[in-house]
């Protein structure tokens, strides 16, 4: 028993070696998203093409979508932007855009040139809601689900190998739970008008 | 180098890393005292973007950003736990350089505490037990006892010249 007590010092290194081994593997890059599980934050901006006409967190709502943050400026979003365009044409789920702290016409140019994924841009010109979403840099990817709940952010380019194996998994998850609630409220208000 | 100046140098050295950067910001404080607590609170937040640095070291957009945003909140009489909240919500932990005592926190800050307790304990156990136990007389047989003698006396035969002249 008593030479047991002299293992202790050891045990305690083994657990702070494996503790620290770990630490190794992490990603410092990778922050997890001080928002997740909270609703997009508040905000009324100008839709990107077209000046004056106004955005809020409300037009974002409805459905299960992606908010996607980019900038002319910001060559990881060139890199993304093809996938982007690809996960368009499937329609399996919209993206907003947020163009952000960017300047308009050049970003208008872009989209014009390149081809424009969004169901809808926001112009976050002095990227006060880059700010309120917490980004650090672009590109971010936010999911967002049918009550507007921020429920993932992924941060860097998004592109086939992402979707497969995070996104879309959750995409469909969330877009399942959206279609049991709309089933379950469409039957609550089938049977109160049957009542 | 001239061991004095190397000294120096180093020295030097050290308290080059005191002196604060200040960023070229045209900011306006409303007061001195705003600026210095402002300074010091952008100083203690760490910049989302890069990985070791805090908002005022940092050149990146998003550290300017929130610098700016640390000052304003300061002129518009923000609390320091306000502006740390503001922060947080928005970046998490991460940003804060020194972390708040909560639940997931604790064993980081106590922990050393804890350490350093246990490490006493055992120590001062340690040294109790050896002056509790008394030496015991070692058990020698006269022949053994009769080459210590000899030796405390210091005239052993079979010493060694070379270990007697250093004695000497």
């Amino acid at each position: 028993m008593k030479k047991l007590v002299l293992f202790i010092p050891l045990a305690l290194f083994l657990g702070m070696g494996i503790f620290l081994y770990k630490g190794l593997f992490l990603n410092p890059q990778k922050l997890d998203s001080a928002l997740e599980g909270k609703p997009i934050p508040a905000f009324q901006l100008e839709k990107l093409e077209t000046p004056g006409e106004m955005i809020t967190q409300e037009d974002l709502k409805g459905q299960v979508s992606l908010l996607n943050v980019w900038a002319t400026w910001c060559p990881s979003c060139k890199y993304e932007h093809p996938f982007l365009m690809t996960l368009t044409r499937q329609k399996l789920v919209p993206i907003y855009g947020i163009n952000y702290r960017d300047e308009r016409a050049e970003a208008i140019r872009e989209l014009r040139h390149q081809g424009d994924p969004y169901v809808l841009n926001i112009f976050d010109k002095d990227g006060r809601l880059g700010l309120d979403l917490g980004v650090y840099g672009a590109p971010e990817t936010f999911l967002v689900d049918h009550q507007g709940i921020i429920r993932f952010r992924f941060a860097g380019p998004v592109d086939q190998r992402v979707w497969n194996e995070t996104l879309y998994p959750m995409v469909k998850q969330l877009q399942q739970e959206a279609a049991a609630e709309a089933a379950a409220s469409g039957q609550s208000s089938a049977t109160g008008a049957a009542s | 180098m001239k061991p004095l100046n190397y000294l120096l140098a180093m020295i030097l050295l050290c308290f080059s890393s005191l002196t604060l950067a200040t960023p070229v910001d045209t900011y306006e404080f409303k007061s001195a005292d705003n600026q210095k607590r402002a300074l010091s609170l952008a100083h203690e937040l760490r910049c989302p973007q890069c990985q070791n640095q805090n908002l005022i070291d940092s050149n990146s957009p998003v550290a300017r950003d929130l610098r700016l945003e640390v000052y304003k909140m300061v002129d518009e009489g923000k609390s320091d736990d306000q502006i740390i909240e503001f922060m947080t919500t928005r970046y998490g932990d991460f940003v804060l350089y020194k972390p708040r005592m909560e639940g997931r926190t604790y064993a980081l800050w106590l922990g050393p505490v804890i350490l350093l307790l246990i490490g006493l304990t055992a120590g001062i156990l340690f040294i109790r037990k050896q002056r509790s136990q008394p030496v015991e007389a070692a058990d020698l047989t006269p022949e053994q006892q009769a080459e210590l003698d000899a030796l405390l006396k210091g005239d052993k035969p079979g010493v060694d010249n070379d270990h007697k002249g250093k004695k000497s």
